[in-house]
């Protein structure tokens, strides 16, 4: 059953080092409040994975302003001109990824899969280091899963049981991050009661929320 | 011709190779103008892989919605009979064939219909976002973007210097000067601008290109 909190509780067992999912696409469905809370917190070494670093004061792009990120696993850094200056200096490493092979690899990771093939970046850099496969003659490049300790989400709605609703073009990572992580966070706008949502409505079903926070309460 | 005017020209002669009714998938820059060129009678449905079907025109500053942007990160629109999705979705539907045709820009491609899209090393590596799973999973690459260089330089070479965004997916190219179809065999000249020559084109490409015998028909007259 997922815990209405405040964002300072929600990730209280968050330390230096973990790995954390942000979901959002150029900060469009990013949890801005748990980002603050984040920063808040001050832990360093985080293993970011997010579609990208959005732009300066803006969803990732405030850890990558905070310099909170070790690792980053990201699709597009074109956003943010210290993600790809931080690449270069070494000061972070930065795992690039198609964007459906990162989103892929998250779903694999809350799937129980070991894997899977794409034919994403065959003949490219991105096939280095890994793993080629031919299945009925075409070539594919094994990709593995990604897990993570939290998951940070941004829904509009949620119900008291968690069952997320989410607006327009900010649902993105959000349900695929939902089931990925030890710890999963959704900030939202509102929550109503159990069975206010039909469940024929639901996008996220409740089981993989953690915690939920509701947006501009201070209540902690 | 001015930049502008042959950025229109290119988009014009894009929108001949969609259909009624398919799926397409425009990136962002040059590609996005193609939606404004469209016949009458020719209505395509766009897909936006952030996450939905049905992109619509830009909004004015009073109806954009924070929630709904394009594959930029831009304020759009959503048409009735569109409908939203989750990131793994959007790629599903990109790389499981789902998408009639995308059309992107190009840094470089070559004879053998490789792309270089995505970055210059130690100039800009800004992601490839999701490019190399829509050229890997469109049914058709079409490649949209100026003849030459701002130095003059071809950009269609006999084989890519940068690092690919996917090997071998180019369907066609069409620019200010030409369209262009990648064979088997080579690439095959299939028309030229209304004000170009054949030589002129030819001239402007790095890789030889095969010229059908008895003329080249002309677009953008």
């Amino acid at each position: 059953m997922a815990v209405i909190c405040s964002a300072r509780q929600a990730l209280a067992g968050l330390t230096g080092g973990m790995s954390v999912m942000v979901a959002g696409f150029l900060g469009v469905g990013t949890p801005e409040e748990l980002v603050g809370a984040v920063i808040e917190s001050g832990v360093t070494g985080l293993t970011v994975i997010a579609n990208d670093s959005a732009f300066p004061g803006v969803g990732v792009g405030r850890l990558q302003d905070s310099k909170q990120i070790g690792k980053l696993h990201a699709s597009y850094i074109g956003g943010h001109s210290d993600t790809g200056k931080c690449m270069e200096t070494g000061e972070m490493d930065v795992v690039l990824t198609p964007q459906g092979t990162l989103a892929e690899q998250i779903r694999a990771g809350g799937s129980g899969l070991g894997g899977f093939l794409t034919p994403t970046g065959v003949g490219t850099v991105v096939a280095n280091g890994k793993q080629e496969m031919t299945v009925n003659g075409r070539t594919y490049l094994l990709e593995l899963p990604l897990k993570a300790d939290f998951a940070l989400l941004r829904a509009h709605r949620a119900d008291a049981a968690g069952n997320l609703i989410y607006r327009n073009s900010a649902r993105n990572f959000n349900p695929l991050m939902a089931m990925a992580a030890e710890v999963v966070v959704a900030e939202v706008d509102e929550v109503v009661p159990v069975g206010a949502i039909a469940p024929e409505e639901v996008m996220t079903p409740g089981i993989f929320i953690d915690y939920i926070v509701i947006r501009g309460e201070k209540n902690g | 011709m001015a930049e502008q005017d042959r950025r229109g020209r290119i988009a014009r002669r894009v929108t001949l190779e969609l259909a009624d009714g398919s799926v397409v998938n425009l990136g962002i820059g040059m590609p996005t103008l193609v939606a404004n060129y469209l016949p009458p009678g020719v209505a395509i449905i766009l897909q936006s892989e952030n996450g939905f079907l049905g992109l619509g025109p830009e909004p004015s500053p009073e109806e954009a919605d924070k929630d709904l942007v394009n594959a930029g990160g831009k304020p759009v629109t959503i048409l009735p009979g569109g409908a939203f999705f989750d990131s793994a979705m959007s790629f599903a539907i990109i790389r499981g064939g789902h998408v009639d045709a995308t059309v992107l820009g190009a840094l470089e491609v070559d004879e053998k219909g490789n792309l270089a899209n995505w970055m210059v090393p130690g100039r800009r590596v800004p992601g490839m976002g999701g490019a190399m799973d829509l050229v890997v999973g469109a049914k058709r690459v079409i490649v949209a973007m100026e003849h030459v260089n701002r130095d003059g330089s071809p950009k269609i070479v006999r084989e890519c210097t940068l690092p690919l965004t996917a090997k071998g997916e180019v369907d066609l190219i069409v620019t200010d000067l030409a369209v262009i179809e990648v064979r088997q065999d080579g690439l095959q000249l299939l028309e030229i601008a209304a004000d170009t020559t054949v030589e002129a084109v030819l001239a402007a490409t790095g890789v030889p290109l095969s010229v059908p015998a008895g003329g080249v028909p002309v677009f953008g007259a």
